[in-house]
């Protein structure tokens, strides 16, 4: 059991200074006051130490011991992960709601993973096989579908002396034995791990399949990669946390970490109500078996929020080493830095811009970095790609933390409060936005549908792009003063804009498309542009155009044509080329 | 300086240091952080404060009422040995309070022995249950574009000289549980309401109160009040002890309760105030880089929880400085609540009540509580098409006063027409107007028969079959 080591000097807030820094290391776990809070050391100096507490610390005294563990901040990690909602620090809410009520009270303590429950376990290794970190000694189904392999921790090697035969166990049963030099250590299904700690792998690949999110303007246009770094910034009431809601429904990843990071209780209360009864439409099975919630909600206590991050992006680091592709929503990454401010706001530091502290770019970046698809030390290949909110205040994107975000991501979903406004979503702003991923995913698209994606999308964005400068001079003398050709460009970028663009997280239709709908919409709004063209430049007029009934067709096919029923977008092409085909013969002689 | 220990709690006499509300005592020991003290001056006034920060022999205390007439060798400090709890009770209703709840009507102390944290708690995630019951304000701009849900937490942003308290009090007056459209009206249980004020003037309380007796709800109203005149520092508390007595009425005693708190921008500037002294370092403003946090564990005190069918709803009002939306107190606001009514300066200058500014403005929860079996089964598309139809109008006016109305093509100046309608017969109602939801339905689909169909792509064509009334005969 832990043991004093210090006494307390000072409180304010979540910060807590104490005599009796020898006794303790860095970043070490302790245990603060009679009731025991959670706290982390977080700065040495001379007699002192400073120790952040999560959890809060009205009635505490001067005096009031100070508990040392010896062990840095950890999560536990092993079967029973999935499913589950914890706050900060991996406290699980539901044990915390049975014991206590309705209402957080500090001090309540459980086990991250359930002790009693018990796992069907299969071995998958033998007596006398060297194992090296990360080995799969075996594997315990934790959902109907999804195989928990159960690996040795990553800094152990060594023979297997003993392996358990298949049955049911707990996680903290002895499962396997290994020899390790002169010592044997038992090992069980429960790891774990510092959450301050990258978990180690080999390599890292190079990360070229697009993470499919069934959403169109970041699937055709932006794409992220398997592994890759996407941020989400925009002021309030944007669609950061719809975006966010929508990847996690529907993003082709095996596991999915959700951190609501300092937002709102209600969100994360909608995540846990309706993904028990969404189906996840690769698996069949409800999205809640591939999810696990973390929420440290906006009035929870501010260094578990700090702690959030890291217990999320440790845990999704656990389920890529066991070879899976795992996508991470941290919203919002903006109240992450801001409870860093506060903590060093309380430590005095001196602050940098905005009073954020100078290492607040550090520590962005060590976040991001713990993305990537990488090869495992167990031989697999996997994948944690990060998508992270930003909430700027105003929201101006030149704040500290969107700035230093755009250094550590390669995409960036620019949400704008005006598209906001007149109820364009996702509010994705598309002349603003980028990806770098563009190139190394085309592949992958031709690849998978045959068609040459990347065009298609280079030239709707071209489009688009002439739409912008086309709509400054719109409004200063009005569209009647551009020729045709150009309101043909402005007939077919409506079309990407509401036919495309434009997608709805609350109907069941459109909110999400397949690959093969994404890329077949493209394909016949761009074949409705080059038909379109051919008409006005022998000098159709525009009106022609505009009036034709397949306009509507194709604006409402996102919501009338389902992924099942491609045909119909034959159907529509056809309708192209009748109406269009009318026309073109009126203006051929 | 001398220490006794008297009974509830140890006494310190003299101060080491007084600096705006904040003074700091010195010897003591054992003193809590977020403690209650009892601070006595020379004339053996009492006044009350809280530690803001504890160290080796020393605290800093931030006290309520100011520090004006207290002097370092005269005072004295006792410690309570708790942080700060208010008695709650049924009775409270109908009662008014000060900043820190003290009876301030005349009437004797609340006669109860349940005394509850100011600072509550927060809501386990699971413990909640996702709001869902709309509340039928009887408002367009409201129940039609922007609904309001029981648990919902959605807040008036305003700016001075705009009537957003005339807009809450008709809101706290008209609401009712919704019903689906068409459905016989119900007996919707009635809400009972707490009121919080912060720095107002006494004329925005009196406004409330008189509005409060003539709906005949005053009994179901409780009130507390730290006017413009009185201490700014209370106000830290004053949200606090109204949210705690809804607690306890929603969770507790399973009412439906509606939370109206004005006017938060003046709370944040007591907050920035105190952070000041201090010497913290500031973030935007001048504002506390906790700014975020702090508001949150007020606007978060909302919701419904699975073991009580009560609900807290709650309305703050802000007036936004120089009516700038991204200025710290509204947009930290905006960042927290479930959405925002925003009231516009042009609309209210043209005479329009309420002035709602519909494209700004937002209920997040709005989607969960409409629709089929809710409302209507078009109302979220029908709405989605009001915005897009508004947003554009406002293209179209600017449009227009580069090139001239005249010059517009015919689909524009249909939409100048419905943008004219819209402000005019939508946002437009008298202060007394109970709309029902099936009327707010109707209005907004004659407004949308004023532009052609092939611009209603946001609603479906079986809904343009049956509620379209416009003279575009097209398919
Ligand atoms: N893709 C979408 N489809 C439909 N509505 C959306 C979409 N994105 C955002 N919204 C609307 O915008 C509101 C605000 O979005 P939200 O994600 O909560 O914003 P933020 O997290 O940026 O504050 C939502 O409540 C919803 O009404
Ligand atoms: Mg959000």
């Amino acid at each position: 059991m832990s043991e004093q080591v210090g006494t307390i000097t000072w409180i304010s807030g979540p910060v807590v200074r104490a005599r009796g820094s020898r006794h303790v290391g860095m970043l070490e776990l302790v245990e603060v006051g009679t009731e025991r809070l959670v706290g982390e050391v977080i700065g040495l100096k001379g007699d002192q130490m400073t120790v952040q507490v999560y959890e809060e610390t009205a009635g505490m005294q001067t005096g009031a011991p100070i508990f040392g563990t010896g062990l840095p901040l950890s999560v536990e990690l092993g079967p029973g992960l999935i499913q589950s909602i914890y706050d900060g620090v991996q406290r699980p809410l539901p044990l915390i709601e049975e014991a206590v009520g309705s209402f957080i009270n500090r001090g309540a303590r459980f086990d991250s993973i359930s002790r009693e429950k018990k796992w069907k376990f299969t071995p998958k290794v033998k007596v006398g096989d060297e194992v090296k970190g990360g080995a799969v000694l075996g594997a315990v189904m934790e959902t109907d579908t999804f195989e928990h392999r159960i690996m040795l921790n990553p800094d152990d090697s060594g023979t297997i002396s003993w392996i358990a035969a298949s049955g049911e166990y707990t996680v903290t049963d002895v499962i396997a034995k290994v020899k390790m030099g002169r010592e044997e250590k038992s090992v069980t299904m429960l790891q774990r791990w510092p959450v301050r700690r990258a978990r180690p792998f080999v390599s890292r690949r190079g990360a070229n399949i697009p993470l499919i999110t069934g959403q169109r303007i970041l699937d055709t246009f932006f794409p992220v990669a398997k592994g890759g770094a996407a941020g989400i910034p925009g002021p309030f009431g944007s669609g950061k946390t719809v975006t966010q809601h929508s990847i996690a429904k529907w993003a082709d990843a095996e596991i999915i970490v959700y951190i609501g990071c300092g937002e709102r209780g209600n969100e994360m209360t909608e995540v846990l109500q309706e993904f028990p009864h969404l189906v996840d439409p690769r698996t069949g099975r409800p999205l809640m078996e591939r999810t696990v919630l973390i929420a440290n909600t906006s009035n929870m206590p501010v260094a578990a929020r700090e702690a959030s991050i890291y217990t999320g992006i440790t845990i999704a680091e656990y389920y890529r080493d066991m070879g899976y592709h795992v996508a991470l929503m941290a919203d919002s990454t903006s109240r992450w830095a801001e409870a860093l401010r506060e903590v060093s706001g309380r430590l005095e530091e001196m602050p940098a811009e905005e009073g954020y502290p100078a290492y607040l770019a550090g520590r962005l970046a060590e976040f991001y970095e713990r993305a990537g698809y990488v090869n495992n030390l167990n031989g697999t290949q996997g994948s944690v790609s990060i998508v992270g909110a930003v909430s700027p205040p105003g929201g101006d994107f030149s704040e500290p933390v969107t700035q230093h975000t755009k250094r550590f991501i390669r995409c960036f979903w620019a949400l704008d409060k005006s598209l906001a406004s007149a109820r364009h979503f996702p509010a994705i702003n598309w002349l603003d936005s980028y990806s770098e991923y563009l190139e190394d995913v085309a592949f992958w698209w031709r690849e998978k549908t045959g068609k040459d994606w990347l065009s298609m999308r280079n030239r709707a964005m071209e489009l688009l792009s002439e739409e912008s400068r086309l709509s400054q001079i719109v409004k200063l003398v009005g569209p009647d003063a551009l020729p045709y050709t150009e309101r043909m460009v402005l007939e077919t970028t409506r079309l990407i804009r509401e036919g495309i663009l434009q997608q709805n997280a609350t109907e069941s239709v459109d909110a999400f498309s397949s690959v093969e709908k994404q890329i077949r919409m493209l394909e016949l709004v761009l074949y409705f542009h080059e038909r379109g063209m051919a008409i006005v430049r022998r000098g159709a007029p525009i009106n022609l155009i505009h009036d034709l009934p397949v306009v509507d067709t194709i604006i409402r096919a996102k919501s009338t044509v389902t992924n099942e029923e491609m045909h119909k977008f034959d159907d529509i092409q056809k309708q192209i080329d009748q109406q269009m085909g009318q026309l073109d013969a009126e203006y051929r002689s | 300086m001398s220490e006794v220990t008297v009974q509830g709690g140890q006494e310190v006499l003299g101060v080491g240091r007084i600096e705006g509300p904040i003074l700091v005592v010195e010897g003591g020991a054992n003193v809590s952080y977020d403690e209650v003290v009892e601070i006595q001056d020379s004339r053996g006034q009492v006044r009350r404060g809280r530690v803001l920060e504890v160290g080796e022999g020393f605290a800093v205390i931030q006290a309520f009422a100011g520090s004006t007439g207290l002097s370092i060798d005269g005072t004295r400090v006792r410690f309570l040995g708790n942080t700060l709890h208010i008695p709650v009770a049924d009775e409270m209703l109908g009662r008014i309070f000060d900043g820190l709840g003290n009876p301030i009507d005349g009437g004797p102390e609340p006669l109860t022995d349940r005394y509850m944290d100011v600072n509550g708690q927060p809501i386990n995630p699971t413990a909640r249950i996702y709001p869902r019951d709309y509340i039928q304000t009887g408002i367009s701009t409201i129940d039609g574009v922007n609904t309001l849900l029981r648990g919902q937490k959605l807040p008036l942003f305003s700016g001075a000289g705009m009537p957003h308290d005339q807009l809450a009090a008709q809101i706290v007056r008209q609401a009712t549980l919704g019903k689906i459209a068409g459905a016989p009206p119900t007996e919707g249980e009635e809400f009972a309401i707490v009121f919080a004020a912060m720095g107002v003037k006494n004329d925005v309380a009196d406004y409330f109160r008189r509005s409060f007796t003539e709906s005949g709800a005053l009994t179901r109203v409780a009130m507390f009040l730290n006017l413009a005149d009185d201490p700014p520092v209370e106000r830290i508390v004053t949200p606090r002890a109204a949210l705690t007595l809804a607690e306890y009425l929603a969770y507790e005693l399973e009412k439906h309760v509606l939370v109206v708190l004005t006017d938060m921008t003046n709370y944040g500037e007591a907050l920035r105030q105190i952070s000041n002294v201090r010497g913290e370092v500031p973030s935007r403003k001048g504002y506390p880089g906790y700014l975020y946090s702090d508001l949150a564990s007020m606007y978060e005190r909302t919701g419904r929880i699975r073991t009580s069918k009560g609900s807290i709803t709650q309305i703050p009002i802000l007036t936004m400085p120089n009516d700038d939306i991204t200025h710290p107190m509204p947009d930290l606001t905006g960042y927290i609540t479930e959405g925002q009514i925003v009231l516009g300066r042009e609309l209210n200058f043209a005479g329009i009540y309420p002035p709602v500014a519909v494209l700004p403005s937002l209920s997040r929860l709005m989607k969960d509580g409409i629709g089929k079996n809710r409302t209507r089964d078009d109302h979220p598309r029908w709405g989605a098409q009001l915005y897009a139809a508004y947003a554009r109008t406002q293209d179209v006016r600017a449009l227009a006063s580069v090139i001239g109305e005249e010059e517009l093509s015919d689909v524009d100046q249909k939409y100048l027409k419905f943008g004219r309608a819209f402000e005019r017969e939508f946002v437009n109602q008298s202060f007394t107007e109970n709309r029902s939801i099936e009327r707010t339905l109707e209005i907004g689909w004659k407004l949308l028969s004023i532009l052609p169909k092939k611009e209603l792509t946001r609603v479906t064509l079986d809904e343009i079959a049956q509620y379209y009334k416009g003279d575009d005969a097209s398919n």
